[in-house]
C-alpha cells in the first residue's frame, strides 16, 4: 500500500507510542493533590514544559485542547468574545479565504450568531493571503476588528503563508493575530514568540502524536473567554480533566518531529518534487495547484482535467494508493473545494483535484506505486465523467 | 446501498460469489435534510451511515456518488410533469431506468466495474430473462421491467431467490446493524409522504371541474386535477350523492379542459390497454397469451399481448378496474421458476371496448 495522506493524519511515533502506552498505565489525575495526582501533575507539566520550549513559547501560553479544530474554536470565538466585551465596537472579523472549516465555519458562526462582520482575505491564484487586503481593512478599520485569523500554512494545497507580514500588521495596530499552524510544524519552522502571533494552533496527529490532544498557545496578555466551563484547568480557559497519556505522548511526538525537521524537510522536497515531475510526465494535462516555493515539503496537489477526484480517489484506492480530494464532505459528497475556488479556479478545476502528501514514513516505493496506478485511473476517471446518458 | 437490509445483503453475497465489490451510496437530494427523516426511507445522512456501516461490517470499499442533479431532472421533474399531465407515474421505475441501471451504471462501466448489483427482489436466469422473486409479495420485477437486455446483461440481482423474510434473517446472523430496519414504501423525495401538499407547492393551485360522466353535470370543484388518479374514491367532495346512492370515482382526468371525470364503479372497468414505449424482450412474436400487472404489486390478469408498432395492447380476458395512465403495464409468462418478463410499456390510455384487430 502506498499511503500519501499524511495532511490527513500520519502514523504515530515509536516514541509517542511508548510515551502514551506507559502513562496509560498509570493511575493519577492531575488536578488531585495526592501522590498519584502530583506524579500525573508532574508529566504534564514536564510536557507542557517541553513543548513550550519546543515551538518557542512560554509554558504558561501551552493550554492543552483535544485538537486542532477545538484550538481554533477557543481562539477565534474565545478571543473574538474577550475583545468584544472589552469593546463593544470590536466585532470585526478578519480571516484567510483559504482557512481550514475549523476556524471557516467559527468565523462564519460568529458573523451568523454573534453579530460579527466578517471580512475574507483573499489570496492569489497560489493561495497566497494578499497582505495589501489586510492592510488596506487595518488602515481603515483597525479599531473594529476583534482580531485576524491566518493559518501558517494551507492543508489543501501546501501553500505558506506570508505569516510574518501579517503578524507585523497585526501588531501595529494591537491586533491579535491567531495562526492554525496544524500543517506547519515539523514541515517549517514555527517559533511563536518570533512569529508576533497571539494564539497558534497545533495538533498532536500531524506530527506522529495521537488523535485527540492538542494545543492553542496562547499568549499571556491575549484575553480569551472559555468555550468549556468546569473545573478551571488551564488558566480557566479550557475546563476538563487533563489527558495524561495524550499529553505526553503528543510532548513525545514534538519534541521528536520538530528536532528532525531540517532533514524531514529536505528529505520529503526530493521525494515530492520526483512525484511532481513524474506525475506531469504521466499525465501532461496535470495541473500542479499551490505556491512553486513558498510550499510544504510534503505537499503536492494536482487538478486532473477532465476527472473527477472523487472517481480518481476511488481507482487509486482500489489499486492501494490512498489521497485525498482535499475537499469538505456532507454525507460524503464532496463539494468542490473553497481553498482551489478561492484561488479562482473554475468548479470543474476544484472537482478535479487530489492531493497526495508525504510524511516521516514516505518512501520512494509510495511514489513508484503511485506513478505506476495513475495512468490508468486518470483513463478510467475521464471516460466515466464523459459519459452520457444512454439513450432508450 | 440505500441503507436499508436489502442491498447489505445484496452486497454480502455478491462478495461470497467471489466479484470484488464496492459499496456506492446514492446522494439524490440537493440539500439531504430536505428528504425524508427518520430511518425509513433511502436519501437521508443517517441512511448513508448505515451503508456506510453495513459496507465495513461486510468488508468493502464504499463511496457517496452525488447524482442528485440527473435525479432531480430525470425523475423529480418527470413526476411533476406526468401529474401534471393527467398521468400517475412511478418514480422507482423510472429511477431504476435512469439512475440505477442507467446513469450508475454508465459511470460504473467507464470506471472499470462490470455491473451493478442492488438488492431488488426479482431473480435473472441464466439466459438473461427478468423473473419474478420466490417472494411473491416483495416482488419487484414490475418496476425493473423497464431495463433493456443491455441494462439486464449489466446487473445483479441476488436476492431473487430469497424470501424477505429469509434476507432478515441473514442480515441479522452477519451482524448487519441494518437487519431490523423498517422497509421503505413511500415516494423518497416526498419528505412527509404527502403527495397531493407537495404537488401543491410545485404546480400551484388550478381549480377545475368534477363533472358527472354519465351527466355531464358539474358535481364540484377541485383545486388541481393532479391530486387525483384514476380510481380514486376518497377526498372528492361531493356534496351531491349519485341518484343511486352509490361511491363515485375519478374516471378520468383531462388536463386540457382541467377536468376531473367522476362515475360509478362499473365504469372504471376496461378490456382493453394501449401502452407506448414498449419494450419486447421476448423473440416470440406476439401475439401472446401472458399475464398482464398494471400497477405495482397490482394483481396480475390474463390477457392477449400484441406488439404494433411503437404501441404495446393488451387485451384483458376479464375487465379490471382503475387503470391510470402512466403506470407500466408489465407482461409475464407464468413459470413454475418464476415468471418471466416478457416486455412492459406505459399505460397511455385504456378502453372498456374490445381492442380494435
Amino acid at each position: 500500500m502506498s499511503y500519501l495522506d499524511h495532511a490527513a493524519t500520519t502514523p504515530m511515533r515509536p516514541e509517542a507510542v511508548e510515551a502514551f502506552v506507559a502513562a496509560a498505565a498509570e493511575v493519577g489525575n492531575p488536578s488531585s493533590l495526592h501522590a498519584a495526582g502530583r506524579c500525573a501533575r508532574r508529566k504534564v507539566e514536564e510536557s507542557r514544559e517541553l513543548i513550550a520550549a519546543v515551538l518557542g513559547a512560554r509554558p504558561s501560553e501551552v493550554i492543552f485542547t483535544g485538537g486542532g479544530t477545538e484550538s481554533d474554536n477557543l481562539a477565534v470565538k474565545g478571543v473574538y468574545w474577550a475583545r468584544r466585551a472589552a469593546d463593544p465596537a470590536r466585532r470585526r472579523v478578519v480571516a484567510g479565504a483559504v482557512e481550514h472549516h475549523a476556524v471557516l465555519d467559527s468565523v462564519k458562526w460568529l458573523g451568523e450568531h454573534e453579530g460579527a462582520t466578517v471580512v475574507w482575505l483573499p489570496v492569489d491564484g497560489y493561495g497566497r493571503i494578499e497582505v495589501d487586503a489586510l492592510r488596506a481593512e487595518l488602515a481603515e478599520h483597525a479599531d473594529e476588528v476583534a482580531l485576524v485569523s491566518a493559518m501558517w500554512a494551507n492543508n489543501e494545497v501546501g501553500t505558506v503563508q506570508p505569516v510574518a507580514e501579517i503578524a507585523a500588521l497585526a501588531h501595529e495596530h494591537g491586533i491579535p493575530y491567531h495562526s492554525d499552524a496544524v500543517q506547519a510544524i515539523g514541515q517549517v519552522p514555527v517559533d511563536f514568540a518570533q512569529s508576533g502571533a497571539a494564539a497558534l494552533t497545533v495538533t498532536g496527529h500531524k506530527i506522529g502524536g495521537p488523535v485527540g490532544v492538542g494545543t492553542l498557545l496562547l499568549g499571556r496578555d491575549v484575553p480569551a473567554t472559555p468555550l468549556l466551563h468546569g473545573g478551571g484547568q488551564e488558566r480557566d480557559v479550557r475546563s476538563g480533566t487533563l489527558d495524561v497519556p495524550g499529553i505526553v505522548a503528543f510532548a513525545a511526538a514534538l519534541e521528536a518531529s520538530v528536532k528532525a525537521q531540517p532533514e524531514h524537510a529536505a528529505r520529503m522536497v526530493t521525494l515530492r518534487d520526483d512525484l511532481v515531475d513524474r506525475v506531469l510526465a504521466a499525465v501532461p494535462e496535470a495541473i500542479l495547484n499551490g505556491h512553486p516555493e513558498h510550499r510544504l515539503p510534503g505537499n503536492a496537489h494536482f487538478s486532473f482535467p477532465g476527472c473527477e477526484g472523487d472517481a480518481l480517489l476511488m481507482l487509486l484506492d482500489a489499486a492501494g494508493v490512498a489521497c485525498s480530494t482535499g475537499s469538505a464532505c456532507s454525507a460524503g459528497v464532496a463539494q468542490p473545494s473553497h481553498v482551489l475556488l478561492a484561488m479562482c479556479a473554475d468548479e470543474d478545476r476544484a472537482r478535479s483535484s487530489l492531493r497526495f502528501s508525504l510524511g516521516h514514513t514516505s518512501t520512494a516505493d509510495d511514489v513508484d506505486e503511485l506513478i505506476a496506478a495513475l495512468p490508468g485511473a486518470v483513463e478510467r476517471a475521464r471516460r466515466a465523467s464523459v459519459k452520457k446518458p444512454q439513450a432508450r | 446501498m440505500s441503507g436499508g437490509v436489502d442491498s447489505a445483503v445484496a452486497a454480502a453475497r455478491a462478495v461470497d460469489a467471489g466479484h470484488e465489490v464496492t459499496g456506492v451510496h446514492l446522494a439524490l437530494a440537493r440539500n439531504p435534510q430536505t428528504y425524508r427523516t427518520g430511518a425509513r426511507g433511502c436519501c437521508t445522512l443517517e441512511d448513508a451511515r448505515d451503508a456506510r456501516r453495513a459496507a465495513d461490517v461486510i468488508g468493502i470499499p464504499f463511496y457517496v456518488w452525488d447524482l442528485a442533479e440527473r435525479f432531480h431532472e430525470d425523475v423529480v421533474d418527470d413526476f411533476v410533469a406526468e401529474y401534471a399531465a393527467g398521468r400517475t407515474p412511478n418514480p422507482c421505475l423510472r429511477c431504476n431506468e435512469k439512475i440505477k441501471f442507467a446513469a450508475v451504471l454508465d459511470r460504473a462501466l467507464a470506471l472499470g466495474f462490470d455491473a451493478v448489483v442492488t438488492g431488488h427482489h426479482a431473480r435473472l436466469d441464466d439466459a438473461g430473462r427478468l423473473r419474478r422473486s420466490v417472494d411473491a409479495a416483495k416482488d419487484q420485477s414490475y418496476v425493473l421491467a423497464v431495463l433493456t437486455p443491455y441494462q439486464l446483461g449489466h446487473s445483479i440481482f441476488p436476492l431473487g431467490g430469497s424470501t424477505k423474510a429469509a434476507v432478515r434473517a441473514e442480515a441479522a446472523a452477519r451482524g448487519l446493524a441494518v437487519a431490523d430496519k423498517p422497509d421503505s414504501h413511500d415516494i423518497c423525495f416526498i419528505a412527509d409522504g404527502d403527495t397531493r401538499g407537495w404537488l401543491r407547492e410545485r404546480l400551484g393551485t388550478a381549480p377545475g371541474d368534477i363533472v358527472d360522466a354519465g351527466s355531464g353535470d358539474v358535481l364540484g370543484r377541485h383545486d388541481g386535477a393532479y391530486a387525483f388518479t384514476v380510481g380514486q374514491r376518497k377526498g372528492l367532495h361531493i356534496d351531491r350523492p349519485a341518484p343511486d346512492g352509490r361511491p363515485r370515482y375519478v374516471l378520468s382526468i383531462t388536463p386540457v379542459s382541467n377536468t376531473v371525470t367522476v362515475g360509478p364503479a362499473e365504469e372504471l372497468e376496461v378490456s382493453t390497454v394501449y401502452g407506448d414505449r414498449p419494450l419486447w424482450n421476448e423473440p416470440a412474436s406476439t401475439p401472446v397469451r401472458a399475464e398482464i400487472q398494471l400497477r405495482a404489486h397490482g394483481e396480475p390478469v390474463p390477457a392477449t399481448v400484441s406488439l404494433s408498432g411503437d404501441r404495446l395492447v393488451a387485451a384483458l380476458e376479464t375487465p379490471v378496474r382503475g387503470v391510470a395512465a402512466g403506470q407500466a403495464m408489465v407482461a409475464y409468462r407464468p413459470d413454475p421458476a418464476g415468471d418471466i418478463v416478457l416486455g412492459s410499456a406505459t399505460i397511455a390510455s385504456a378502453t372498456r371496448l374490445p381492442a380494435a384487430a
